[in-house]
């Protein structure tokens, strides 16, 4: 294994990066000069401008990921931003494929300078062609996606985080990107409001199987606590299949947020707001405060939708009581966001200081509903088909069947042999 | 008046000036109904001498206690402690003399100090009666024959009981169990079981021997078969399974008569039996059960206001049922086995007219239920509101105009609103199942490439 020279390993890009097998050829080719390219590295930026990205993609990306994974070059390089989203928008999305570690570390190179030079929003759009590139199913979650979210919470671009958090992920490289992942689309749904959502992300990370405790669940579980409460009016307990090492420890790192879930579900505003102040610098320091002003508000319109329950008309001064608040006029304020959110159904009558609670208007007659209704449906039946096909697939696993075959009671000879005496 | 005489008690328990039946109105001279735990000074005077007449045994003392130290009124409490004392003095129990003795602390006079000669004569007495059973006893046992051994125990057990050592005579009781020959035997046995459990407070054992007793090869006969259903009943009211307990008692024939007056009397049987069962049961079980049921008149004609509250209840009139039931309170809250359950017996009743008020109309004005249940609108309000919020009456409050609307839910939309509900949680979990999935899979091969 010769030390090949640049100009040798530009020669030999150019020249194999026809078809398939001569790619195949120049990747075994460009592994073996990796050391050399990386001793390399300052010279390289000048052999850029012979190479074309779109054709020589692999080569270039070799090149580039030596190049990027040079300190010096980073920051003399002040086109180095540049020219990696250049590449990023003109490479070829099977050659990258070939080697996708080189193609992430290139990427997270160009998010460490992005983040570095402060300017988020100059990496969101290269980083989503990237994700697209680099993903071989929509389903499938990359390194890259943590990043992503990460800039667009940075650049406070909610929005543009949606495009990705919207896709269903299946595949999970790297369980580690998944904590991330959900974490990260977890607060962008919150920034977002869309607090199901967010609370959907959060509870993906704290059930995932772990075996030792991370600080990205424990962070997830304290938004997940304020969420919940938010969302439900109380934090519901783990699920069945929470790992046990979630369920044992994660409550001990949360005291604050667990003694606020337990101190809004008495009721009293008071002893919410008390219970705030004592741990004011906690939440502050997890910067949870926002929420956590949320949740207090959300104790109004709890027991405001309480009485929707109870009572057809109601006067503002019995709601201000019923609710702990001080006049009247903050009832009406409160009754007002409420109904302009949607989330009850009343009219006020300014005249008699009366509040009157209707039912939900909603008749699921209309045409958009039952369109609703039909898309539910068929996206469900998919989904539903998937898991049959995964359960299937398990049951054909050789893996499984030794297990299953080792574990079974030992039966007669002349019982029905369910699994084959090969895999005993 | 004879504790002997059956069934011929004028207005047992309650007030000696409330003569006819359900005229429960105002009286001048009755002060207001006092509520809680002990009933106030001046609240009605039971009297006592015809309440204890209707029971013999242990129960009169513990019954008189009870009634002492619950009464909170000094003049009740000395005449209380002052007939249990001259109860016991007809006994053997000289623990339960030495007690009442320290209750009274000298308040009545000479007569009632401590009889130092009395105590040592009936413990000396007691010595050597118990040496004596026991020496039987051991002699039967060696002669191994049966029947003698049965009886041993059983006077043994006799013994312990009029000596006031509960537990001993429970004991010696359940020992005869295995000389038991025939069903007869059994029935005595679990009676006496039944009534020492009973005295002791532990009603599981009380159920226990009941269906034991029922189980028994041959019928047993009907003033056993009435007894075994008080003991029931009894014990499920301690357990507070009102419903069964009401039925227990609603079961009770007439041949009960006096014969179980060392645990309950047939008052008893009548109001614990009618108050359960209001609490407890539907309207068709009232009427069928209750109301048109022939042996349990004859209990409710002892006790005329529970029978007359029944049928205020059947009939809606509220507020006069209401008012009996506060009127009966202050003498069912020293009754020794009901007083910890008169409240919730008197909510569930209460919950129960004010939901059976509702039920037939589409709107309510509040001004006239209040009126009807003798509470004012806000009280009321109030009440309505816990139990919407408990479910118990489909309806909406009209504040400003303070009326009851009734209100049935749309079943469609409801279930519109469930279906798609179901699909988001579906969708939810099915998703991050996979997900799970996934990322267990590539543990696993993680996991499996190591080790290769």
């Amino acid at each position: 294994m010769a030390m090949e020279s640049v100009e040798a390993v530009v020669a030999h890009i150019q020249g194999l990066s026809g078809s398939q097998e001569e790619v195949a050829h120049l990747h075994s080719l460009l592994k073996q000069s990796e050391d050399a390219l990386r001793s390399q590295a300052a010279r390289l930026g000048a052999f850029f401008h012979q190479l074309d990205p779109s054709v020589h993609t692999l080569g270039y990306l070799f090149l580039l990921e030596a190049y990027s994974s040079d300190p010096v070059c980073r920051e003399q390089d002040g086109d180095f931003l540049l020219s990696i989203v250049e590449f990023i928008n003109s490479c070829s999305a099977e050659q990258i494929r070939l080697a996708p570690e080189k193609f992430i570390s290139v990427c997270k190179s160009f998010k460490d300078k992005v983040m570095q030079l402060q300017v988020p929003i100059q990496g969101i759009v290269p980083l989503r062609t990237a994700i697209r590139k680099l993903q071989a199913s929509s389903e499938q979650l990359t390194t890259l996606h943590s990043d992503y979210l990460l800039l667009c919470l940075l650049a406070k671009c909610y929005k543009a985080g949606l495009s990705i958090l919207d896709d269903d992920i299946f595949e999970v490289d790297q369980p580690r990107d998944l904590f991330l992942y959900c974490y990260y689309g977890g607060m962008i749904n919150i920034g977002l409001k869309r607090y199901r959502k967010a609370w959907e992300c959060l509870h993906n990370v704290i059930t995932a199987p772990m075996t030792t405790l991370n600080a990205i669940a424990v962070e997830a579980y304290k938004k997940y606590i304020l969420v919940s409460i938010i969302l439900s009016g109380q934090v519901p307990l783990f699920p069945k299949y929470t790992s046990s090492t979630a369920q044992r420890n994660l409550k001990s790192h949360t005291q604050p947020y667990v003694d606020l879930a337990n101190c809004y579900a008495t009721g009293t505003f008071s002893e919410l707001e008390g219970c705030i102040q004592t741990n004011l610098e906690k939440f502050q320091s997890d910067s949870n405060l926002g929420l956590v002003k949320q949740v207090l508000s959300s104790l109004y319109k709890r027991n405001i939708q309480r009485l929707t329950q109870t009572y057809l008309t109601l006067s503002l001064q019995d709601i201000a009581n019923a609710a702990q608040l001080k006049t009247p006029r903050e009832a009406e304020m409160h009754v007002l966001q409420m109904i302009q959110d949607g989330e009850i159904f009343a009219t006020i009558n300014q005249k008699d200081g009366m509040v009157s609670f209707h039912e939900d208007p909603e008749q699921y007659i209309t045409c958009g509903m039952i369109e609703h209704i039909d898309s539910s449906i068929h996206r469900l039946m998919a989904l539903s088909k998937k898991l049959g096909s995964l359960d299937e697939h398990m049951s054909c696993d050789p893996a499984y069947l030794t297990r299953i075959g080792k574990e079974r009671p030992r039966f007669d000879f002349d019982e029905f042999d369910s699994v084959p005496h090969k895999f005993l | 008046m004879d504790g002997g005489d059956e069934g011929v008690v004028v207005a047992p328990i309650g007030d000696e000036s409330m003569c006819s039946n359900g005229g429960a109105v105002d009286d001048p001279r009755r002060p207001p109904a006092s509520s809680g735990k002990a009933a106030a000074g001046g609240g009605e005077q039971m009297d006592l001498e015809a309440y204890v007449a209707l029971y013999t045994g242990r129960t009169r003392v513990s019954r008189l206690l009870f009634i002492a130290e619950r009464c909170g009124n000094e003049g009740m409490q000395l005449e209380a402690l002052r007939m249990a004392h001259d109860e016991i003095k007809k006994g053997e129990d000289s623990h339960l003399y030495r007690e009442v003795i320290a209750k009274i602390g000298g308040r009545l006079g000479p007569l009632y100090a401590l009889d130092q000669t009395w105590v040592d004569m009936v413990d000396r007495r007691a010595e050597a009666r118990k040496e004596k059973l026991e020496n039987e006893l051991n002699s039967y046992k060696t002669n191994l024959i049966k029947e003698s051994i049965r009886m041993g125990f059983n006077d043994l057990a006799d013994f312990f009981y009029a000596h006031g050592q509960l537990g001993d005579a429970f004991k010696n009781y359940v020992r005869t169990r295995d000389y038991c020959t025939s069903s007869k035997h059994i029935s005595q046995m679990c009676l006496n079981v039944i009534l020492v459990s009973i005295e002791l407070g532990q009603f599981m054992h009380v159920s226990n021997y009941v269906s034991k007793a029922e189980q028994a090869p041959e019928q047993v006969d009907p003033i056993t078969h009435s007894k075994l259903r008080c003991a029931a009943g009894l014990a499920y009211m301690e357990t507070k399974k009102y419903k069964l307990a009401a039925r227990k008692f609603l079961e009770t024939g007439p041949e009960l008569g006096n014969n179980y007056t060392d645990v309950i009397a047939q008052q008893d049987v009548a109001t614990y039996g009618g108050l359960c069962a209001l609490a407890s049961f539907d309207r068709t079980e009232l009427k069928n059960k209750v109301i048109d049921n022939i042996n349990f008149r004859n209990f409710l004609e002892l006790v005329p206001e529970v029978r007359e509250l029944i049928n205020d209840f059947y009939a809606s009139r509220y507020a006069s049922c209401l008012e009996y039931l506060e009127n009966l309170k202050p003498n069912l809250l020293l009754d020794i086995h009901l007083h910890d359950h008169v409240e919730t017996l008197y909510t569930d009743i209460r919950h129960k007219a004010i939901i059976q008020y509702t039920h037939p109309f589409i709107s309510v004005d509040l001004h006239t239920m209040a009126g009807a249940f003798k509470t004012s609108v806000a009280g009321l309000e109030k009440e309505l509101e816990a139990l919407i919020t408990d479910d118990k009456i489909q309806a909406r409050i009209d504040s400003h105009n303070k009326i009851l609307y009734a209100r049935h839910a749309d079943q469609r939309n409801a279930t519109f609103q469930r279906v798609l509900q179901t699909g988001v949680e579906f969708e939810r979990d099915v998703r991050s199942m996979l997900m799970r999935a996934n990322l267990i899979k590539q543990e696993s091969i993680l996991r499996a490439a190591r080790k290769l």
